[in-house]
């Protein structure tokens, strides 16, 4: 029997086990939208904003590990999608997009509401299609979702166009597909592992490197052995978060520009980096030239365009982080029996100074709201057990430094493209994929701006997302940049003469609105939010000075921190901003 | 270093915008870019020259191996390998280099594809040294337009194609 586009591509997405997508309608997706009206297995969240809709869609895919799914109109549909897939590729976070576009015969017409999606998205996308045939289209969602979370995981975009939607053909589903020109690697080269086992073994100062690879190949559990094994410490990439457990006594936290003074003076000082699933991102690596001078490295990642790309690499392990990991990790159960804890002991010993020497922390003892202490308290409120969001700037920074991690898929940020406005969105993903899990977004009073449209979309789906808003009424790392670097100059940042009242925001949209003006008020508004089973705006009010220390200057080596006490002048007081 | 790189792309629209949109997306120089398809339809092949230090051609070998519509890049400079250029020029001598024009197109094994009152169009095929060395030797005798094809290669018998 023959059924039309529209009909396949729904039996498709079920083929593919989605039973959520995010959506916006439109012109074009009118067929499509026609036939979820009486879905009953398949459900469409719309969304106020196509940028939310592919945002919620990541948050969904990082939070399960499953592919997201949107669902948009041709033209400015389609190009409010860009920013969420080019999030979702820098993350290397499997999505497929749908959007509609103009009739076939249209395409190339700048024909009302037309873009050119494919070749706007083909550099942010994993690979992108322009489905020409209904005949092509089952075949092709299968295509792009095993495109999508193969190999490096990435966003695929389908670009589909009027008359395929209505046009009539069999539905044939292709149970296995084989691309010739696709094969990503997973089995490590067996020699190299080998190699790899025996210079960790041999290391007086190894340290592990932990990225997102981590996570998306599932790979906590080996990366634990592996440590615990070999007794190596671990720190970790921002996306790297949650591979490994954050409270481990083996986990010296995130490195990087943001990282703690103890995991970049090890990196500095490490004979050999184990760098897993990660990329050696500028803001990991600091100034190249600079980077871990004394190490040799091995590279463990999927990708081999992320090996050599950015700093020389001694042993290359091209493979899946589980797969190479378990294979490693039985090469050092069998062959290797060094007493790692008598060859490590300078190192921990080292290690342990310098957590000593500076610890993670901030001024405790302040009367006004510090946004550290909110990141603290919803720690020690939810035990850590909690899926945590972010915006990006301060919020983002803070939440990775005071948060600990201790499973995969918890926290969801925007690491390579530096997304504002995603963690909102995000969070109402991960809540519909785990409705009885605690979904914080810890957020900014600038970045929840960008998606605060969302608001609808959480409360009319009964989405119990709760908002951390550390309201600063600035945007705050760029004014932290402005006042280190720019003195004092806050051009453009600050915000807090047309801020609305999050509150009465919240109230306006049904939500609940809840605000914390001093210390003491931090720990009842979160305890109330908690509670209630209801989206949720908190609105911290926080000390507006409050920087994210440590902080390596752009350009510098990573052990060249700066340190809140290392500030070129005393701190201005509130008459500067008001 | 100048490299001579051949992609064995599936043959499909938008494929050509892929590995131009790598090239420029990632700040890569492309000297010369043919395409034409191979004895399977379904498959063509690009032949790219490009320049770049050791780090530079790892890095653009394998990024393009990293794109889903190419199936095998083969980096011709590694191997030994035949190279070939076509060129047409269409010179416009003064009557007394008539003779002398000819007379350089049949040094080089060109041909005279087009000849009218005023011009010869004259076709030669080549390495890049040899299409160099004519187009000086016709410089002086007018050359009023000049269009090259972009470099193909091939490896030479018993050549593996790892």
């Amino acid at each position: 029997m023959k059924i039309s586009g529209s009909e396949i591509l729904i039996e498709s997405l079920k083929k593919e086990g989605v039973r959520h997508i995010f959506g916006y309608p439109g012109g074009v997706v009118l067929n499509i939208f026609d036939f979820l009206h009486d879905e009953k297995e398949l459900q469409l969240i719309l969304t106020r904003h196509e940028q939310g809709a592919v945002h919620a869609a990541d948050g969904y895919a990082r939070a399960t590990g499953k592919a997201g799914v949107a669902l948009v109109t041709s033209g400015p549909g389609a190009t409010n999608t860009v920013t969420g897939i080019a999030t979702a590729a820098m993350d290397s976070i499997p999505l497929v997009v749908i959007s509609g576009q103009v009739p076939t015969m249209l395409i190339g017409n700048d024909a009302f509401q037309e873009a050119d999606i494919v070749g706007i998205t083909r550099p942010c996308t994993k690979y992108n299609f322009l489905i020409k045939d209904v005949s092509e289209l089952a075949r092709t969602i299968k295509e792009a979702f095993h495109i999508a979370t193969t190999g490096r995981p990435g966003p695929v975009l389908v670009d589909l166009p009027k008359d395929v939607t209505t046009s009539k053909a069999e539905f044939i589903w292709p149970e296995q597909i084989k691309l010739r020109s696709y094969n990503p690697t997973y089995e490590g080269n067996r020699h190299m592992i080998n190699q790899a086992a025996h210079m960790i073994s041999k290391a007086k100062k190894p340290l592990i490197i932990a990225g997102g690879g981590v996570i998306a190949s599932g790979a906590s559990k080996e990366l634990r052995e592996l440590a615990e094994l070999t007794d190596v410490p671990v720190t970790m990439t921002l996306m790297g978060l949650g591979g490994f457990p954050g409270s481990h006594k083996l986990s010296l936290g995130m490195l990087g520009m943001h990282g703690t003074y103890y995991a970049n003076k090890a990196v500095q000082d490490a004979d050999l980096l184990i760098a897993i699933g990660m990329r050696f991102d500028d803001r990991v690596t600091g100034k190249i030239d600079a980077f871990a001078p004394n190490a040799r490295i091995i590279h463990i990642d999927i990708d081999p365009t992320s090996i050599r790309k950015n700093v020389r690499v001694d042993v290359p392990i091209v493979g899946d982080v589980k797969r190479v990991l378990t294979v490693m990790n039985k090469v050092i159960r069998e062959e290797v029996k060094e007493q790692w804890s008598e060859v490590r002991k300078a190192w921990s010993k080292q290690l342990e100074a310098w957590k000593k020497e500076r610890p993670m922390t901030y001024d405790r003892d302040a009367d006004i709201i510090k946004p550290q202490y909110v990141i603290e308290k919803i720690y020690e409120l939810t035990g850590g057990n909690a899926i945590i969001a972010t915006e990006v700037g301060q919020n983002q920074m803070w939440a990775a430094q005071f948060f600990k991690y201790d499973k995969p898929r918890t926290w969801l940020s925007s690491g390579g493209l530096g997304t504002m406005g995603y963690g909102f969105p995000a969070a109402i993903g991960a809540q519909l994929a785990f409705p009885d899990k605690l979904v914080i977004d810890i957020a900014g009073d600038g970045s929840i701006q960008m998606n605060i449209q969302e608001l609808a979309t959480a409360v009319i789906n009964k989405l119990p997302v709760k908002v951390a808003i550390l309201n600063n009424r600035f945007l705050g790392m760029v004014r932290q940049w402005q006042e280190l670097f720019f003195h004092e100059r806050y051009s453009h940042t600050k915000l807090d003469e047309i801020i609305p009242d999050f509150v009465k925001l919240a109230e306006a949209y049904n939500a609940v609105g809840l605000r914390a003006t001093k210390k003491s008020e931090v720990e009842p508004v979160l305890k109330e939010a908690f509670r209630i089973k209801r989206t949720v705006f908190m609105d911290f009010v926080i000390d507006w000075t409050e920087k994210v220390y440590p902080m390596v200057p752009a350009g510098a080596a990573i052990d060249q921190m700066l340190f809140p006490e290392e500030k070129k002048k005393p701190e201005k007081k509130l008459k500067a901003v008001k | 270093m100048r490299h001579t790189i051949s992609v064995l792309v599936e043959n499909k629209f938008g494929v050509l915008s892929r590995i131009s949109g790598l090239f420029s997306g990632r700040g890569y120089n492309i000297e010369s870019l043919s395409v034409g398809e191979t004895t399977d339809a379904n498959i063509s092949v690009m032949t790219i020259v490009t320049v770049g230090d050791d780090w530079i051609i790892e890095q653009i070998t394998k990024q393009l191996n990293k794109l889903i519509d190419v199936i095998k890049v083969i980096d011709m400079t590694e191997l030994d390998h035949v190279e070939r250029e076509m060129v047409m020029i269409k010179v416009s001598p003064r009557q007394e280099d008539k003779a002398e024009v000819l007379r350089i197109a049949e040094i080089f094994r060109g041909r005279i594809v087009d000849s009218g009152a005023k011009t010869y169009t004259i076709e030669v095929t080549g390495e890049e040294k040899k299409i160099e060395a004519i187009v000086e030797l016709l410089r002086p005798m007018g050359i009023k337009e000049f269009v090259r094809t972009g470099k193909i290669a091939m490896a030479r018998e018993g050549i593996k194609k790892s």
